[in-house]
């Protein structure tokens, strides 16, 4: 995409110290580039966005552009952001994590941002595997699939991320892919405006290990799988069980309103201090009582 | 009613994790996050009343590993922030801990100690996570742990955990007791402007000059704030001058050495100690936290039957003040460690002693302090 | 008065021995301007299981902060007694609610149905523990060792400060019940002198 290049620069560190770490045709460099478009479309200053990542191929994303970037322990990107957001409400604050970093380690920390409803933006690379340490399996690794800790086939079944992030009561859960690009743009540019919790799974290949180990092709045969196999929301809706096995679908799942933690916390704000200032009268009620019985005496 | 007047009108009777939590706010908090866990719960319950009092935000977290996170997330947008905990929670913090350290992140972390290991005694003292404290995260460090042993201590420790914390840009642990932390004891609390309060310092060059973990000859590198300008990148990876991720050996042990080198040449304004009679005593009883109490009690008690005792009273544990203990072990005749482990501080002041003067020790892990009776006891053997 | 003044509150959790410490404690060191610590020790069960506050007083800064000889005990059940009566100094004084303590070894004994007369005279048992306040606020003036350690007023003081609001006519009562029954039993209670050695250690 000719007409990016001078996009991508605008928001690349400069000083930074290149080649990055990621594999050629790795999905994560799409997805990056949809994560700028999105951000420079809606307007947002350099200074406004906090970019936080955990551990794993995705947690190197942020060290590459110029926001505040933030790189983590692994799976606790949510907590720090939780932090940072609840410090200054201001930034706009998106996490980037991936499959094994927000639905293992960090599983327990997605599912509490989730039912927090604080104003967050979660992004998860999903490619069904540990790239950085060399392709172990992970939460959403297929049943039966191979990994190098599961040379005989999984036989654990995996997490839906878009789903969970539905059921943990996120306002906002979509599901895109590096080959749907144009719509992935969208559906960051929407979880970006939307008011609370939002969540967009991004399905990427990881043909270094994934695609290897699977016999799954070079990182186009994968991405042109991820093409047959994507449903939009609407049209799985109508789909028989039997017809959606080894699909997913991508689009909206769930946009729906709900206080978020900060408007619900300034309430508590606003009790605490009208019980202080009922307080403080009393205090200076008894004061000025014990000044007059003083001046009696 | 006859109402009676009070000697002194400000006097309060308070609870030693009350007076810490007030500290932290009186230091500048605005932001605790944590999860409950006794002995230490009495902190998070009194900050989520009072936080919101002052604009400030209490959070409750899903555990102790997020609770640490979103304390050193809330310190990076520029706010001072602080988490509590006790032992099972304090061994969850050790990861974010670390990234702390490396990260330079300014934060308060107390651990109330109870019984151990695993989940102990959870209503019981102990003095066990002393060593924790220092090597609890992974990797080598420094780190600042202060231990108090009064109610008022605990306000005005809290206080300095922050300072030394903003100063130096560091974690710094606050290492209570259970006996500490649930004793209720008249306190005076000083007026706001009463109290010294260091903030960090910020960058003061044009964003573009600003190079985030530069050496200075204080040590400290100015810190960036989120939101301020000043754009930077922050990893617990090790990190070149700019905070990006280095595996040149040239950039990686300067930076680890400077890490140590900001607090070891600051060891006159870290280590605080106190002394009481060390001057004419052959005897010198090394304590901290609730055991200080204790080993005052016999001091006073030994001096009394005319053994010539002192009592040098540790309060801040690590970096273990080595300045000023070294000096005992050539003067003295004897030292007398009690803590309420198998003894972790003994082990510091018998490798500061290098086998110049008898230490003894007691020792207890019983999940009951040490008494008076039992320090003694050890003294007259000794003097016998 | 002595270095240390030590008066342990013990019972079963739920009869207010907590918050009847933390009054104590505010009265000497609040309204008396004694230096006090208060200390609780207390089971994992926040209903039933043992309860203990223990306040230390003294005109000095108190280093230990627990027990080393009671001059106090107030046993609000069996087991509280128990426990706690080897802990008193002979010169010591032994409060028991006796309905609730029917043994003791003690001969020093001080026995009022605390909780009884809550019941009948404030129609609330929880009331028990103000109750015991007034009458150790009467007992303690009275002791050799405990001139000057914490006023009826004060006492008084400190309870109308904790108390929620709406009960202050309640606990006024039980307070002044607890004083009665102190003053009927101190016709007969002749306290010993502290010896000159007093060392507790």
């Amino acid at each position: 995409m000719i007409e990016d290049r001078p996009l991508i620069y605008k928001y690349l560190r400069h000083d930074k110290k290149f080649p990055h770490v990621w594999c050629g045709g790795c999905g994560i460099g799409i997805l990056l580039g949809s994560l700028i478009r999105a951000i420079d479309h809606l307007g947002y200053t350099k200074d406004e966005v906090v970019l936080v990542s955990g551990i794993g191929c995705s947690g190197r994303l942020p060290v590459y552009v110029d926001f505040n970037t933030l790189h983590t322990t692994h799976g606790r990107a949510l907590t720090f952001a939780t932090g940072v957001k609840l410090a200054k409400p201001e930034l706009k604050v998106i996490i980037i994590m991936g499959d094994g970093d927000a639905t293992a380690i960090g599983g327990n920390h997605f599912i509490h941002a989730a039912r927090r409803n604080l104003d967050l933006t979660a992004i998860i690379v999903n490619n069904n595997i540990y790239g950085m340490t060399g392709g172990q399996y992970s939460p959403t690794t297929p049943y039966g699939q191979r990994a190098t800790t599961a040379v005989y086939g999984s036989v654990e079944h995996s997490f839906n991320i878009a789903q969970l992030a539905v059921c943990a009561g996120a306002v906002f859960a979509a599901r895109g892919t590096v080959y749907h690009v144009r719509q992935l743009d969208g559906l960051i540019e929407k979880a970006l405006l939307k008011n609370g919790f939002s969540v967009v799974e991004v399905i990427s290949q990881c043909h270094t290990h994934y695609g290897r180990l699977n016999k799954l092709g070079n990182q186009i045969d994968m991405m042109k799988q991820q093409r047959d196999s994507a449903v939009p929301v609407e049209k799985a809706r109508k789909m028989s069980p039997e017809e959606m096995e080894g699909k997913f679908e991508i689009g909206i799942l769930v946009d729906r309103e709900a206080p978020n933690y900060l408007e619900q916390y300034n309430k508590v704000r606003q009790k605490a201090k009208n019980a202080l200032s009922l307080q403080l009268t009393k205090e200076e009620k008894e004061e000025s009582e014990r000044r007059e019985a003083l001046d009696k005496q | 009613m006859h109402r009676r007047k009070k000697p002194e009108p400000k006097a309060q009777l308070m609870q030693g994790n009350e007076a810490c939590a007030e500290g932290a706010l009186i230091a500048g908090c605005r932001f605790f996050a944590g999860y409950p866990i006794t002995p230490a719960s009495e902190i998070a319950e009194h900050l989520s009343y009072r936080l919101p009092q002052v604009d400030g935000t209490f959070i409750q977290m899903e555990d102790e590993i997020a609770s640490m996170g979103a304390v050193i997330g809330g310190s990076l947008a520029g706010v001072k922030s602080m988490t509590a905990t006790s032992g099972p929670g304090f061994s969850l913090m050790q990861e974010n801990l670390g990234f702390a350290c490396m990260a330079e992140v300014p934060c308060v972390v107390v651990n109330v100690m109870r019984g151990g290991p695993s989940t102990g005694l959870p209503t019981n003292p102990s003095q066990g996570d002393v060593m924790q404290a220092r090597w609890g995260t992974h990797g080598d460090h420094p780190i600042i742990v202060l231990s108090p042993s009064s109610v008022m201590e605990c306000f005005t420790l809290t206080v300095k955990a922050f300072n030394y914390s903003e100063k130096y840009r560091t974690p710094v642990i606050f290492l209570m007791d259970e006996v500490v932390a649930h004793m209720r004891e008249k306190v005076v609390l000083p007026e706001p402007n009463e109290v010294t309060v260091i903030d960090r310092v910020k960058p003061s060059v044009p964003p573009e000059w600003y190079l985030p973990y530069e050496d200075t000859s204080f040590g400290v590198p100015p810190m960036g704030i989120f939101g301020e300008g000043y754009r930077y990148h922050v990893t617990g990876l090790v990190h070149d001058i700019r905070g990006f991720p280095t595996l040149r050996q040239d950039e990686i042990e300067p930076f680890l050495l400077r890490l140590f080198r900001k607090i070891s040449i600051h060891f006159a304004d870290i280590q605080l100690v106190e002394s009481f009679h060390t001057e004419d005593a052959d005897l010198v009883i090394v304590a901290y936290g609730c055991t200080f109490r204790s080993a005052h009690r016999a001091m006073v008690e030994a001096r009394a039957r005319g053994l010539k005792v002192g009592l040098l009273k540790l309060i801040t544990i690590w970096p273990f003040p080595r300045r000023v203990v070294e000096p005992l072990t050539r003067a003295k005749k004897t030292l007398l460690v009690p803590e309420m482990n198998m003894g972790q501080i003994s082990r510091e002041v018998k490798r500061v002693n290098q086998g110049m003067t008898t230490v003894l020790t007691v020792n207890k892990i019983d999940g009951t302090m040490i008494t008076p009776q039992e320090i003694l006891e050890k003294i007259e053997e000794e003097k016998k | 008065m002595l270095d240390r003044f030590e008066i342990r509150l013990s019972g079963t959790g739920g009869q207010g021995i907590v918050l009847a410490g933390i009054i104590l404690a505010e009265a000497a060191g609040i309204y008396e301007g004694k230096h006090v610590v208060q200390i609780v020790s207390y089971g994992p069960a926040a209903r039933g299981g043992t309860s203990r506050a223990d306040v230390v007083i003294s005109e000095n800064e108190i280093d230990y902060p627990k027990a080393m000889g009671l001059d106090v005990l107030l046993a609000m059940n069996q087991m509280a007694c128990d426990e706690s009566t080897p802990e008193l100094k002979p010169t010591g004084i032994l409060v028991v609610d006796s309905l609730l303590v029917t043994q003791t070894s003690n001969p020093r004994v001080v026995q009022i149905p605390f909780t009884r007369i809550a019941r009948e005279k404030c129609g609330r048992e929880q009331m028990a523990n103000i109750v015991a306040l007034g009458t150790l606020s009467q007992l303690i003036p009275a002791m050799p060792a405990g001139a000057g350690i914490v006023s009826r007023e004060s006492m008084e003081a400190a309870v109308m400060a904790r108390i929620p609001p709406g009960t202050e006519k309640m606990n006024k009562l039980a307070f002044e019940e607890g004083i009665k029954a102190a003053e009927e039993i101190q016709k007969t209670l002749v306290f010993e002198e502290p010896s000159e050695d007093h060392d507790q250690i």
